[in-house]
């Protein structure tokens, strides 16, 4: 076990390596003159020019990508055009447009993100696996297929719709919650909870179809197999064997497929994050691209790939404690 | 008051009436063998026993009465009660009967906590005592293991162990022994016998093996297509069959007993060149560490109308030495001669052919291959080989799935027929066959060796078929070749104690036979 998690470890360094190789390269695979990208549109030709002697655009690509890293590592200085500031390790490098170190940019945004995405993950596992489950459970009856009816109705609409509809019904109609505004939790973590609810859900319950179909799935296919038909004929009850060992069954693969989307949405709640009007990084990652800020897309992308690589490799050692003969493979 | 009781039993699964008014009754602590072949109902009345068609809509008739409880009627508690507490079952495949996510102790502690009103500390502790009466030694610490972690005679014993927990007054065995290697199924069958004589139970055993039944019952009951053909005491009906089924079933069973094979094998054979000739084979396994040789310094050879009969348990390396034989691996050591003359023929022959392609296109295969291109000629030879493995010429563009097992095991023989090579490999060609249909292969088998000369390396785990068919045998083991000569030195006079183990293993189809053999292994056992 312990080789088998060393492994791992190992492997997703290596992936954020050359994650960091590759988002490097925009830089320079970026059409026009990097430094004046960099700087922004409004800046002198004099500015462009300390932007370029900052950046050392002057140095060799490796040694720059070096500096790069040292910066993530050790941090490095940066001067801002009157005086030489210190960016501290993890540095990510510094937006001349915004005149932020990209890392406090980030640092902000990020428990925003996550307040978002925990609490819809949540929700998406307890009501996925739930109606999954519940779908066996009354497999071959008119309630399973209304389930089925209903987790293909999520599935196949918009976030926005989703989202749009409970905003309409809940704040308008209703008038039960407030308008979605984003607060802090270190702030009034009431007041978080209450404004989180609905992006929570509108994520959740388009999410969550696919964790039905799944768990569905999974607990059909243990089912089918042999081993249940021994539980069966020593007299384990219909509700012990779907809780004990056809549930069980579809644990590994949840987990493998939450790992992906629980990664993917650091960067992905772009229209969940919008319509809902929380200021997080994948509505940051869109203002950044908009306006061309190259060194707050890249580390955006690297902080986002960070939690991709670092959920696989979570899952990966769920997985085999799920499943203890993954390791010997 | 009968264990069970069965009466005028039918169940159909659609339109297949796979069981049709079956009746027979099993007193306390009596042992019934149900022996038939594939399709003939055997496991279906089985299943029916523990009430196992009611989650399946197969509709079921008649009365089955188990240890009181009238099955086809009682509400799923009673059901429940009966299924683990008073009948408990033991399935085919041990891998695939435990699930593989829990310890071992804790599925036979979960399913004695159905039954039993006790903590799970206390259902804990019996599920070790369990294990440790069907001899997994070290009980307590292997009760922690996963079924993955243990080998298949292990799980057996396991599955047995979850079946004794509650005392039943009867244990359904369905092919208990099926998937195991002859060793491992003796050693089975000898715990089954113990645990019998200690606890009293009843026993109902399904097998296609006669000789897996004559070992361990004391009544036999021959189905055939969903209906009784026989039933009496095993002694009588293995020594004296009254139905004609019966006596063609039973002579299709390849003895390791028999006298001498009255057929005369070609003079001079042993004076011919050899058709291949292998020299100190090796082929290893895995990197680093786990380097492990599936087959160690192994020296064959092979002569025209020669059968050379390859036998061993699994791992023992007999696959991987007949892949080489043919050139399908590369040895990692020692040398073949001969190769380019040599064809195969596979164990299961629903694999060996592509279900998308008729079966004359497969024969024509290996014709195609050597670069014949005219139609005509190709359909007259695809003709000329059916007629020779007894199937009609014109079937050239049936698909395989219309056709039987045997059926298929003979296009696939005419198919390595095509070449017209000097020499086949047949690697477990009958093993997934029925008894009757395996003696019409092995006929046709020989009859190719005759009337063409041809050489064939019969690699095998069962060691009757391999006498039947075998002038020379080699019995291996590990990688290696234990002991090799003739069917009558090996079979005769073994002289490797592993040969001996092997064929003091093989169920005999005589019950007093049987019991002897048990008390040897008994022998062999302590002397080890």
């Amino acid at each position: 076990m312990t080789g088998f998690l060393l492994r791992r470890i190992a492997g997703a360094l290596f992936v954020l390596f050359a994650l960091s190789i590759v988002v490097y390269a925009i830089f320079y695979v970026a059409p026009g003159d990097v430094a004046r990208i960099a700087c922004g549109p409004r800046c002198s030709t004099a500015q462009v020019d300390q932007v370029r002697e900052q950046l050392r655009l002057g140095d060799p690509v490796y040694v720059q990508y070096w500096h790069f890293l040292q910066g993530i590592v050790a941090g490095r200085d940066y001067s801002t055009g009157t005086a030489l500031a210190h960016c501290d390790a993890p540095c990510l490098g510094f937006s001349y447009q915004t005149d932020q170190q990209v890392t406090q940019l980030i640092l902000a945004k990020l428990p925003v993100t996550a307040s978002l995405v925990f609490g819809a993950f949540v929700l998406w596992i307890v009501i996925g696996v739930g109606t999954g489950v519940l779908s066996v459970w009354r497999r071959g009856r008119l309630s399973e297929r209304v389930l089925t009816w209903l987790t293909l109705t999520g599935t196949a609409t918009p976030v926005f719709v989703i989202g749009l509809l409970l905003i309409i019904v809940f704040c308008s109609t209703l008038a039960w919650l407030p308008f979605p505004q984003y607060v802090p939790f270190t702030e009034d973590p009431e007041q978080w909870m209450w404004n989180l609810l609905l992006p929570w859900f509108a994520l959740a319950l388009l999410e969550s179809a696919k964790y039905a179909r799944l768990t569905r799935s999974s607990m059909l296919e243990t089912l089918a197999d042999d081993h249940v038909r021994t539980f069966r004929a020593f007299g384990v009850s219909e509700g012990a064997i779907l809780r004990r060992h056809a549930l069980r069954g579809a644990v590994a693969p949840v987990i493998a497929l939450s790992a992906l989307d629980f990664g993917t949405m650091f960067g992905g709640a772009v229209l969940t994050e919008s319509l809902f009007g929380i200021p997080g990084l994948a509505r940051e990652l869109v203002e950044a691209v908009k306006v061309v800020d190259l060194p707050v897309v890249v580390g955006l992308v690297m902080v986002i790939g960070f939690f991709v690589v670092l959920a696989n490799t979570v899952a990966d050692v769920l997985y085999a404690v799920a499943d203890r003969r993954v390791v010997l493979a | 008051m009968s264990l069970i009781e069965v009466t005028d039993l039918s169940v159909r699964f659609d339109e297949v009436r796979a069981v049709d008014g079956v009746s027979f009754t099993l007193d306390p602590g009596a042992a019934l063998g149900v022996v038939g072949e594939s399709g003939s109902g055997k496991s279906t009345v089985a299943y029916a026993l523990l009430g196992l068609h009611r989650e399946t809509g197969a509709s079921v008739s008649g009365t089955v009465k188990v240890a009181g409880v009238d099955v086809l009627t009682a509400d799923e508690r009673e059901l429940r009660g009966l299924r683990g507490g008073k009948a408990a079952m033991v399935f085919q495949d041990p891998l695939s009967s435990l699930d593989p996510y829990y310890a071992i102790g804790d599925q036979i502690a979960e399913v004695y906590r159905v039954h039993h009103r006790v903590s799970r500390r206390a259902a804990r502790a019996r599920a070790v005592e369990v294990l440790d009466r069907v001899g997994i030694p070290d009980a307590v610490r292997r009760s922690r293991s996963r079924p993955h972690e243990f080998s298949g005679g292990m799980r057996q014993r396991a599955l047995i162990a979850m079946a004794l927990a509650c005392s039943p007054e009867l244990l359904v065995a369905d092919e208990p022994t099926t998937a195991l290697d002859v060793t491992v199924q003796a050693q089975i069958l000898d715990l089954l016998h113990e645990l019998r004589a200690e606890t009293g139970m009843g026993l109902l055993l399904v097998t296609h093996d006669v000789g897996v039944a004559a070992e361990s019952v004391d009544d036999i009951l021959v189905m055939r297509h969903g209906k009784v053909v026989e039933r009496g005491p095993v002694g009588s009906v293995l020594a004296s069959p009254r139905e004609a089924y019966t006596q063609e079933l039973l002579a299709a069973v390849p003895r390791i007993d028999a006298s001498d094979t009255s057929d005369v094998r070609p003079g001079g054979a042993e004076t011919a060149e050899p058709v291949l000739e292998a020299r100190d084979l090796r082929k290893v396994y895995g990197k680093g560490k786990q380097v492990f040789p599936a087959v160690d310094g192994v020296s064959v050879s092979v002569r025209p109308g020669e059968t050379l009969g390859v036998v061993g348990e699994s791992g023992s390396g007999k696959t991987t030495l007949g892949r080489m034989l043919v050139g399908l691996l590369t040895p990692d050591g020692g040398s073949v001669t001969g190769t380019s003359d040599v064809q195969m023929v596979f164990q299961d022959p629903a694999s060996a052919l592509n279900p998308r392609r008729s079966i004359g296109e497969s024969i024509a295969d290996p014709l195609r291959a050597r670069g014949e291109k005219d139609e005509e000629r190709i359909r007259a030879r695809v003709g000329e080989l059916l007629v020779r493995v007894g199937l009609d010429p014109t079937l050239y563009d049936r698909y395989p799935h219309e056709f039987s097992g045997g059926q298929r095991q003979r296009v696939c023989i005419a198919r390595a027929l095509a070449p017209s090579p000097r020499l086949i490999v047949c690697d477990e060609p009958v093993s997934s066959l029925d008894v009757t249909t395996q003696a019409q292969v092995l006929s046709l088998l020989d009859e190719l060796r005759r009337e063409l000369g041809l050489a064939l390396v019969f690699v095998a785990h069962d060691l009757a078929v391999v006498r039947q068919v075998s002038d020379r045998v080699a019995v291996m083991r590990r990688g290696r070749v234990v002991e090799s000569g003739t069917v009558a030195e090996v079979y005769g006079a073994p002289k490797d104690p592993y040969t001996k183990q092997l064929l003091a293993a093989v169920p005999a189809l005589d019950p007093s036979v049987a019991a002897e053999r048990r008390s040897e292994r008994k022998e062999l056992a302590e002397a080890a």
